[in-house]
């Protein structure tokens, strides 16, 4: 299977904090992967290197061409859209125009042909806003109706990171990485997003990568997973073998202390 | 259509509120009647206004006022839409008049090497001028972009004020130095030109609605949604396909252009420059029209800079910022004094301490009470012998004037029933003070006026008379 996305030994080191270690990792079309791991692994730090804020050494390829070096709106463009851990709407704005605003990159009339509504502009403008109602639609009724002109800071907790994933979807990308989409979520949301990552690839044909914290979640979706920890792989495979890995446990809780004697 | 959630009650509770008849039209025709509408609207009265008979005075008012409204336009770019604080924007506003000043008028280059100057035609210096002004937007949006938050404005006050500093301190032979330059041609292309005051009223008017609709465009276009992405969120704007630092020094050289084309009118209407025209006052000025209208909206730069304008205008005159005042101390007194029985005391008891002050005072010493109040007209007939203001009251309307600070601080610190006690002789004070002394200056008294109103609008709408609530990430 051809890998869309491509890490060759990449390293990133904050000072003397080695946050990612040569680390290899291929995703390849149409799969969903997931990555593990304890608090502070480098999982973050595997999303930001991959995105572009942090320049990392190694190589990092998407569709076969290398972007390491890029500024982030650019990586963005050429595919690779991003959620946030932490939810980084634009709170002021609406919900239809944080959707609007993740496709500047790919429309591209002057301020003086969008003052003059030119042709251009005009079409454009269609098109955005097309695109805004499809990916909106995509959640049903969550973020539908008079939810669109709402300002994101009145969402609930649950809507945001649905709009987090709109927003990802409205920028054009064709592989997501989701920063633990079902942190903060009651179990029913949980399993809501669970199926609505498994219809993001089935329906839109999208490629996934989801760092993710709840095991549920990370047994329903994934197709590979990668144990990540002090920034170097531990393992990888399938949900059962990188569960069921001694060092994966380890990692998590701890070395057995009957082992230790022994 | 699918039933209804507790989300859409939620939603719908706006519907379910008792209005007020009035209040329930109001809201009707605001829904009712688009932008484009209300901005013919705009223009008719913009027209119509010209057409009342204006005297001198109220002319240059409804100029400036037009002038502060495309200032605060620009400034909403930079400031309310991508979230730069740019204390520098008054300099592309004297760039603009001093650009104008140069290219249709004698001075250019007319005193070292007699030339008789440039007299280009409007048409042609004016394209000139918004050119320069974008290139050096983008120059210092450049600059800026290494900086972000308090250090962007610091460095940015300190450009606009180079500004001055160069223009008055450079050869006076090439920008006139602290004399400005003057006697500079009017707008004229093809054979007219404009003289009056109320000609440059009429262009200002068309500047205004013609920006208008331009920003109203812009705002709703992919630059306008990444302006305010970039100042919501920077990173987030970051990896959503939006080039940050090319959107901050768009909006930079966008804000530069329209204070630039603000100078040109202004340079014209004028007829001469000043260095002093573009000081750090008029910035806080044009900040003032920004932040009481409402950062982030077109129609509340507008309005902010109409507000101030007249604001301003009616304190220089003694009985219309004795109606401001006074009207100001009832308004905050009818606004925040709660319950109303409350209210029913307060009031009878600054009525009473004033006479009863006055009354004593006027036992112990005569000349005392000998002065008159500032205020002229029926208000100064009706407190003659309310305030207590001697016949020399220079020396005692300073003192006076922090005792009133004094008490004021007081007041803010007290709660519940004491502040309220308080309240009564902070108020008198106020008003002794006002008469026998702020009204003497209204320079002064203009600047702490326009403070006062400030400081009541951040308490009764934070966001600007027309601005929209807004939520700082943290």
């Amino acid at each position: 299977m051809a890998s869309l996305l491509e890490l060759d030994h990449v390293s990133h080191a904050f000072g003397g904090l080695r946050a990612l270690h040569e680390l290899d990792l291929n995703v390849a079309e149409h799969e969903i992967v997931s990555v593990i791991g304890p608090n502070g692994a480098g999982k973050t730090t595997l999303f930001n290197v991959i995105t572009g804020i942090y320049k990392p050494g190694g190589d990092i390829r998407f569709d076969g061409k290398s972007i390491v070096g890029r500024p982030p709106h650019r990586i963005t463009q050429m595919g690779i859209a991003r959620t946030f851990q932490s939810l980084r709407l634009f709170l002021n704005m609406t919900v239809k125009e944080n959707v609007k605003a993740a496709t500047y990159g790919g429309t591209h009339a002057t301020p003086l042909e969008s003052m003059l509504r030119l042709p251009r502009a005009r079409r454009e403008e269609r098109e955005v806003e097309e695109r805004a109602n499809d990916v909106l639609g995509f959640f049903g009724q969550r973020l539908q109706g008079y939810r669109h002109d709402q300002p994101a800071y009145s969402l609930s907790y649950a809507n945001r990171r649905r709009l987090e994933i709109a927003r990802a979807m409205a920028t054009g990308a064709r592989l997501l990485l989701l920063d633990e989409p079902a942190a903060g979520m009651n179990p029913n949301e949980t399993h809501e997003i669970t199926e609505l990552i498994g219809r993001l690839r089935t329906e839109r044909g999208y490629t996934i990568l989801v760092i993710e914290h709840d095991m549920h979640v990370v047994e329903g979706i994934s197709d590979r997973v990668v144990a990540l920890d002090h920034g170097e792989k531990l393992t990888e495979g399938t949900f059962h073998e990188v569960a069921n890995h001694p060092e994966v446990i380890e990692a998590y809780l701890g070395r057995n202390p009957e082992a230790l004697q022994k | 259509m699918a039933p209804i959630g507790v989300d859409e009650w939620v939603a719908r509770s706006g519907d379910r509120r008792e209005e007020s008849r009035w209040r329930a039209l109001l809201t009707r025709v605001d829904e009712r009647v688009g932008w484009w509408p209300r901005l013919g609207i705009l223009a008719l009265v913009g027209f119509i206004y010209g057409h009342l008979g204006l005297n001198v005075n109220e002319q240059d008012v409804a100029f400036n006022a037009v002038l502060y409204a495309i200032l605060a336009l620009g400034l909403n770019i930079v400031v309310g839409w991508a979230g730069l604080l740019d204390l520098g924007y008054i300099a592309f506003f004297g760039l603009g008049a001093y650009g104008y000043a140069l290219f249709s008028s004698h001075a250019f280059g007319s005193l070292v090497l007699d030339t008789g100057g440039v007299h280009l035609p409007a048409v042609a210096t004016i394209p000139i001028v918004l050119v320069a002004a974008g290139i050096v937007g983008v120059a210092v949006g450049l600059v800026a972009l290494r900086l972000s938050g308090d250090y962007l404005a610091i460095v940015t006050l300190f450009l606009g004020q180079a500004f001055a500093e160069v223009v008055n301190n450079v050869d006076p032979s090439v920008l006139g130095g602290s004399n400005g330059l003057f006697a500079l041609d009017r707008f004229h292309s093809f054979g007219g030109q404009i003289t009056s005051t109320l000609g440059y009223y009429y262009v200002a008017v068309i500047v205004l609605i013609v920006l208008m609709a331009a920003l109203h465009m812009l705002d709703r276009s992919r630059t306008g949604r990444a302006w305010r992405a970039v100042r919501d969120d920077p990173l987030a704007a970051q990896v959503m396909t939006i080039p940050v630092n090319a959107v901050k020094v768009m909006a930079f050289s966008f804000g530069a252009i329209v204070a630039a084309l603000a100078g040109t009118i202004f340079a014209a209407q004028q007829d001469s420059v000043f260095a002093t025209n573009f000081s750090a006052n008029v910035l806080i000025l044009i900040y003032a029209c920004l932040v009481l209208g409402g950062a982030g909206g077109i129609a509340g730069a507008v309005l902010g800079g109409i507000v101030v304008t007249v604001a301003q205008d009616l304190l220089t005159s003694p009985l219309d910022s004795a109606y401001l005042f006074y009207g100001l101390i009832l308004i905050v007194l009818f606004a925040r004094v709660r319950p109303w029985r409350y209210l029913a005391a307060v009031i009878p008891a600054i009525v009473g301490l004033g006479f009863a002050a006055h009354a004593i005072v006027g036992a112990i010493s005569h000349t005392a009470v000998a002065g008159s109040p500032g205020s002229v007209g029926w208000i100064g007939s009706a407190l003659r012998h309310y305030v207590i203001v001697p016949a020399n009251s220079l020396t005692y309307g300073n003192i006076l004037y922090v005792v009133m600070i004094v008490a004021l601080i007081a007041v803010v610190q007290l709660k519940g029933v004491r502040r309220l006690i308080a309240v009564v002789p902070t108020v008198y004070i106020a008003i002794c003070c006002w008469e026998a002394r702020l009204t003497v200056d209204p320079g002064i008294t203009a600047q702490i006026m326009i403070g006062a109103i400030l400081i009541v609008i951040m308490g009764a709408r934070p966001q600007g008379l027309l601005g929209t609530r807004r939520v700082e990430i943290v």
